[in-house]
């Protein structure tokens, strides 16, 4: 389902079709997470991108009061070779997974299920992952920190009027 | 049962979705979006892995769950910026079409 939306995003014609279609990819996306059990990951996926950036996308379309593209400016030989260019990187793809023995192994089973579930424990996902990021990665975090204030200020500074 | 070889090519055909996206159409917003898919497909590859390496204490390796939550972080903030240059060249141009953005081209 994850890869029907998502092949709808690059086909439909209007952009805010397209961003629906997108917000659908997404959540299936979150639920493959959370069959992987990576639901930190998941709810992130859904609260960010889901939320914030497709709010962002939708805001962005109806503002600019885009309209569908026309049919007859579709240049076919651009389009072919586009198309041409990802199918020989899905079957590169597919000829590296095919080769890697790893891939045909089922995944090892966890010491103990990561969300426990009724007995009043929750998932230590989050805190496992707090400890990681704080601990070995607290350098990259606020550096990331700083790169999210950079585009913050640029985001504003671009879209701001000219006031001369 | 589930293989990771199941969870790499779903990885790989999303992928390969949003590199066509970004080839074909000439919506800037949409090859924005595509752009966003493809960065999915990376981080869909990298949980696999996290879940596929299990730790001698039976945990999954959070290590490249931390790395999926850096893509996040500045996969928002490329959008924050790419969003806010395509609002000052559609206030520019008028369009939003990457045909008619040709200034720079030689």
């Amino acid at each position: 389902m994850m890869l029907v939306f998502g092949a709808a995003v690059v086909i439909n014609r209007n952009p805010v079709a397209s961003a629906l279609s997108l917000v659908v990819s997404f959540l299936a996306l979150a639920a493959l997470f959370m069959s992987l059990d990576a639901y930190f990951i998941g709810i992130i996926q859904v609260l960010v991108y889901a939320g914030a950036i497709m709010v962002l996308f939708l805001f962005i379309i109806m503002l600019l009061d885009l309209r569908a593209e026309k049919l007859s400016k579709i240049n076919w030989i651009a389009s072919a070779g586009g198309v041409g260019v990802a199918l020989v990187l899905m079957i590169q793809i597919f000829a590296v997974i095919g080769k890697l023995n790893a891939a045909k192994q089922t995944f090892p089973p966890l010491a103990r299920p990561v969300l426990s579930g009724a007995e009043g424990s929750t998932s230590d996902d989050v805190h496992r992952i707090g400890l990681l990021l704080f601990d070995n990665y607290n350098l990259p975090f606020q550096i990331i920190g700083v790169v999210i204030l950079v585009a913050t200020i640029g985001a504003v500074m671009l879209s701001r009027r000219e006031t001369r | 049962m589930v293989t990771l070889g199941d969870y790499l090519i779903v990885s790989g055909i999303l992928f390969a979705i949003g590199f066509a996206g970004v080839m074909v159409r000439r919506n800037i917003i949409i090859i924005l979006m595509a752009l966003e898919l493809m960065l999915n497909a990376a981080n869909l590859s990298l949980v696999a892995f996290s879940r596929f390496h299990v730790d001698p204490s039976g945990a999954p390796n959070y290590n490249a769950q931390v790395f999926v939550f850096f893509v996040i972080t500045v996969a928002a903030a490329e959008v924050a910026v790419g969003l806010a240059i395509v609002v000052a060249l559609f206030r520019l141009r008028q369009t939003t079409n990457v045909e008619d953005i040709s200034t720079l081209k030689f």
